[in-house]
């Protein structure tokens, strides 16, 4: 028996300004499309915090099993070269 | 009459909308039937008292008596208010305020996008500014009515009983008088008259959408633009300006 009387659930996505990553905000709750846009934008923007709105269905992401994080994530952690600061720049190299 | 005076009247007129509804409004806060949707009307309320401080600022400055908008808020007797007789309507149930928003945001967007083109750059700025406020009133209003209208046996019920309820109150909003046809010669006020043809229309395809029914026509009520107020506004007012009464000049 589902005993959750809440609308679905909706996870919030808010771009700060043209160009920049859409983050995470938070969650909200709505039956359709419109709704959730809607709560979205009344939620999470207020205080002048976007410029534009995701807003995708919860039961849509698709999450990491946190069993499976030495799986997943500890054998990069030794593989200090994949990042940039690991290689050093011959001299005169520009705009790098 | 002059100008001055006219336009006094008349920015007092949409200040009183806007502060009524707006305090209409605010009463939800907490108080709505989920989180999302009490962000959503207290927002909307909140447009509406900063488009309230600014037109019944500007009104205190055409008044020229030195007073505030603040005085001119909360120091009136309810005989000196002018705001259309819907917006002091109760919330009642959600229906209710639905459809009050729906009314009165298709209205108002109809309205402000005359206003913007008044030779008075004041109004004609607020105009700009409610323009994009009003827009999303309007969505959320008429989101509503076709979500609710359009949904179960009760909610399409209540939808039903709330826009016959309130239809009694739009005949009011395109009344036009000696004030408001003085400063359409001016070039400054809105015509009202060609807006209600084209507001029916907008509540006509909304409600076809929503499979409600356009409520038939009826005594239409009046009286705001004389001061004249259904027994709602009296309520409003002994909340709204209990403190300035109680304690005036009071700070914090």
């Amino acid at each position: 028996m589902n005993s959750d009387t809440q609308f679905d659930l909706w996870e919030v996505f808010i771009q700060s300004k043209s160009g920049q990553p859409y983050v995470h905000a938070g969650s909200i709750h709505a039956t359709d499309m419109k709704m959730a846009m809607q709560n979205a934008r009344d939620s999470y923007t207020r205080r002048g915090e976007g410029t534009s709105i995701w807003v995708v269905p919860s039961k849509y992401i698709v999450a990491s099993n946190p069993d499976d994080n030495e799986m997943l994530f500890d054998p990069s952690a030794d593989k200090i070269y994949r990042h940039p600061t690991f290689y050093i720049m011959p001299e005169g190299a520009k705009n790098i | 009459m002059t100008t001055k005076e006219a336009s006094f009247i008349y920015a007092l007129r949409m200040g009183d909308n806007a502060l009524i509804l707006g305090h209409r409004l605010s009463e939800l806060c907490s108080k709505a039937p989920f989180i999302e949707e009490d962000l959503a009307l207290t927002n909307i309320s909140l447009d509406l008292i900063g488009r309230a401080q600014a037109l019944l600022s500007y009104a205190a400055e055409l008044e020229g008596k030195e007073k505030t908008a603040d005085e001119l808020a909360y120091r009136r007797p309810e005989i000196d208010y002018y705001n259309h007789l819907i917006t002091e309507q109760p919330n009642g149930d959600f229906a209710h305020t639905i459809i009050r928003q729906l009314y009165i945001s298709a209205f108002e967007l109809l309205f402000f996008k005359e206003l913007e083109k008044s030779k008075d750059k004041t109004f004609s700025a607020l105009a700009a500014k409610a323009i994009k406020e009003v827009s999303y009133h309007f969505e959320h209003a008429k989101n509503w009515t076709i979500r609710l209208g359009d949904g179960t046996d009760e909610s399409k019920r209540r939808m039903q009983v709330a826009l016959n309820d309130l239809w009694m109150y739009t005949g009011e909003l395109f009344e036009m008088d000696d004030v408001e046809n003085w400063l359409l010669s001016e070039g400054i006020a809105a015509d009202l008259v060609p807006l209600k043809p084209k507001w029916a229309q907008m509540i006509g395809d909304i409600l076809d959408e929503a499979t409600l029914e356009v409520p038939e026509d009826t005594y239409m009520q009046t009286g705001s633009r004389k001061g004249v107020h259904t027994e709602s506004l009296g309520h409003i007012l002994s909340e709204m300006q209990y403190l300035q009464r109680a304690y005036p000049d009071a700070t914090w």
